[in-house]
């Protein structure tokens, strides 16, 4: 009896003991629910401005606007003249470098080149009124424009190439009364539409975040907990957190997941560990450019063709622009695998008139590594195409393209790049040799928004796999289920069938030995 | 012929228990290896580190037995016999000579087996364990206040512990074949099973004299 139930007791122990080591039950994320809850709650306005005397009446210009603003809320415009958006660069210490001053002023992006001698045009997202061209008054509170942000009416435009003021159509009295905390269609009026179109440049940033359902952005769902952009990127005293390093440099001021989820936010301690070498974004993000396809290539080479002599353009069967005589070709794609790079929060940028060291050019450069501590890795967008460079120089050139009339050397009216080249550095004060030729550049965007909902973030074997891994291209570590060394396979095979070959004929030789010394036994039985 | 009692109740638990967490961690530890695909990697992954921490418990509690029942001693290896042993298996078992040594309670590892075994407890084990802890506490970072071991290339310390599982995975091999060498293919397993041997009844008392005899 004791034989019976002794293994039987054990076996249930052991039964007991499996179940409860293999099964976890899922643990409420009481950390998750605390911020669903506390985001659940939306602000409500305070003031309403309709009320206000000083917004009922007509405005003649949008300056006065400013001053009405300004009126009440008399220290606001220094803090709005102290942000990137208004100054359109910051100081800040950039490894190998220095202090350097950097920005939308002189910065060269991977779309539409620089700002320099476009201003007019490119003024259009500047927070501010008449950026005409470089001599914009950085110090003229009247020229803060307070509305784009803050309007909510719905019905505040600036104007195209009108040098940041708004659409003449606007009725500035309406939108002055209708101003509050700056929504999603605030920000993404510039920020969806960056490089001259919707989603061209993030990829994770575009109007279809105004109404996305869940699997499209669990924090902006309109199904979900709808939090809108300044829920995250608050601006006290209208200091906006987080960068993108597009053109931000430094690791200050970042936002980050962990700012509200915590570094530990999965109750699975193996997934926590990640959280040291794996940014948020990278698990979380498995594709961008969800609804509407992103520009991933432009080139400037092949801009100023002509078709019977006229500028033109092509479609693809998508709708989308393919070629533009003014801007060249472009490549789109939607619902993009992001890639992979290690970054430790610093970057360095191409600035107007640095020499070209390698190519093809990063026009901005994400520092990290794997044997870096403070390196994660962190899913990209990258842009590449080419772009107009001085091979004597050995500078990328700022073309000037825009102008409101031909005849001004600017390539969107004229389509001579000598012209543009000339022109544009002139007005940078950069030397132009005269030549110019066209280099393959990269932009590096990193991805931050389009966080999917959980049950679509990476699964371990999106990476730890052995062939073309999400993380195929990073192969400075050592990534279990990707990576073996040194031939321990073969090795290790060997061993194995090493062992399993000299067993078997082992076992044949005792098999054949046997049937022998039978044989001799019978004879001897027999006799 | 004699039945006699050859491996106690926790002798035949811990080997069989070790048998069989051994055999699933090679098949959780070579599918996180991406060599084969079972459980799914993150599964994988999960009961690998389960079954390692029970493996370890049972490391804990065998060591514990062996010193406290004094068997620890029967894995001194005594080299007199040893190529004797070694020259039945090569050459002596397919003559039908008779095995060179003698099984019993108090020295059932012929001297080849004691060799292995100790081999197998003094680096095959510890290669393992050791490897394998530092795999699994290997942190490269500090934002978690996690334990950093930085230091030690994870390469190393992977290619290590494969290492120690291919050669794991021979020993298992040879000794699963070797346990037909017994009197009958089979005698041997079901001696571990049932704990009971069919041996030729000897004088133990003649060959531990023996041997210490041999030794000192």
């Amino acid at each position: 009896m004791k034989k019976v139930i002794l293994p039987a007791a054990l076996l249930l122990v052991l039964l007991i003991l499996a179940v409860h080591l293999f099964h976890r039950p899922e643990l409420p994320n009481l950390s998750h629910l605390q911020l669903q809850q506390q985001f659940s709650v939306k602000p409500v306005a305070s003031v309403d401005h309709t009320q206000f005397e000083q917004l009922q009446k007509a405005f003649a210009t949008p300056q006065d606007v400013t001053e009405a603003c300004i009126d009440c809320h008399n220290e606001r415009h220094k803090e709005v003249m102290a942000s990137s958006h208004w100054n359109w660069e910051r100081i800040s210490y950039v490894e190998g470098r220095g202090i350097e001053r950097m920005g939308k002023q002189n910065v060269i992006n991977n779309f539409c080149i620089g700002t320099s001698s476009n201003e007019q045009s490119c003024a259009k997202c500047h927070i501010g009124f008449g950026m005409s061209n470089n001599l914009f008054d950085f110090n003229n509170a009247r020229n803060v424009d307070c509305m784009v942000c803050h309007d909510h009416s719905e019905a505040y435009i600036k104007g195209t190439s009108a040098a940041g003021y708004p659409d003449r159509s606007v009725n500035l009295s309406q939108v002055a009364q209708s101003v509050g905390r700056p929504g999603n269609i605030n920000c993404g009026a510039c920020h969806f539409s960056g490089g001259g179109g919707n989603n061209v440049k993030h990829g994770d940033l575009e109007m279809a975040l105004l109404e996305a359902d869940r699997s499209v952005d669990v924090h902006m769902a309109a199904n979900g907990i709808n939090m809108t952009c300044v829920d995250c990127h608050e601006a006290e005293n209208h200091k906006m957190k987080g960068t993108l390093y597009s053109v931000s440099s430094t690791h200050v001021n970042r936002l980050q997941c962990s700012d509200c989820h915590s570094t530990t936010p999965h109750n699975d301690r193996m997934l926590d560990v990640h959280t040291g070498k794996i940014a948020c974004q990278t698990c979380h993000i498995p594709e961008y450019a969800k609804v509407n396809a992103t520009k991933m290539a432009w080139r400037w080479s092949e801009a100023g063709h002509l078709k019977d002599g006229e500028p033109y353009s092509v479609m693809d069967s998508m709708g989308r622009e393919v070629y533009l005589s003014i801007k060249g070709s472009f490549e789109w794609a939607s619902n993009v695998k992001p890639e992979y790079v290690w970054f430790n929060g610093h970057a360095t940028h191409y600035i107007l008139g640095d020499e070209v060291d390698t190519i093809p050019l990063q026009v901005n450069r994400l520092l990290g590594a794997a044997n870096d501590r403070d390196s994660k890795i962190y899913p990209v967008k990258v842009h590449r195409g080419d772009q107009i460079y001085d091979p004597n120089t050995k500078m990328l050139i700022q073309p000037k393209l825009w102008s409101d009339a031909k005849g001004d050397s600017a390539f969107w009216q004229d389509l001579d790049w000598h012209e543009a080249a000339t022109a544009g550095m002139l007005e940078v004060g950069l030397p132009y040799s005269g030549e110019y030729e066209f280099i393959p550049t990269e932009m590096y965007w990193p991805v931050n928004h389009m966080v999917s909902p959980k049950a679509e973030s990476l699964s371990c074997a999106e990476c730890h796999t052995r062939d073309n891994g999400r993380l195929a291209g990073l192969t400075d570590f050592y990534l279990p289920g990707r990576d073996r060394h040194a031939g321990i396979d073969i090795l290790g095979k060997l061993m194995i069938f090493g062992a399993l070959i000299g067993v078997m004929i082992h076992a044949m030789a005792r098999f054949i030995m046997a049937i022998r010394n039978k044989e001799i036994e019978s004879e001897d039985i027999n006799y | 012929m004699q039945r006699i009692y050859i491996y106690k109740q926790f002798e035949r638990f811990w080997h069989w228990t070790q048998a069989i967490l051994v055999l699933f961690l090679a098949m959780t530890g070579f599918e996180v290896h991406d060599s084969i695909h079972l459980f799914g990697y993150e599964n994988a992954v999960v009961y690998h580190r389960i079954a390692a921490w029970m493996l370890l418990g049972l490391i804990v509690f065998s060591i514990f037995w062996h010193v406290t029942t004094g068997e620890w001693r029967q894995y001194i290896p005594s080299f007199s016999k040893l190529s004797a042993q070694i020259r039945y298996y090569t050459i002596g078992m397919f003559k039908g000579e008779a095995h060179p040594t003698h099984k019993t309670a108090r020295n059932k590892l012929n001297p080849l087996q004691a060799v292995t075994y100790l081999g197998f407890k003094l680096v095959m084990a510890p290669l393992i364990v050791v490897t394998g802890m530092v795999y699994m506490f290997y942190r490269t970072i500090d934002a978690n206040d996690m334990v950093v071991v930085s230091e030690i290339p994870l390469a190393w310390i992977a290619w290590l512990h494969t290492f120690g599982a291919y050669l794991l995975m021979m020993f298992v091999v040879i000794h699963v074949y070797m346990t037909t060498t017994g009197s009958t293919p089979l005698s041997n397993i079901k001696a571990m099973l049932t704990g009971y041997e069919e041996l030729e009844p000897v004088d133990e008392n003649s060959i531990i004299k023996n041997k210490e005899a041999h030794e000192a």
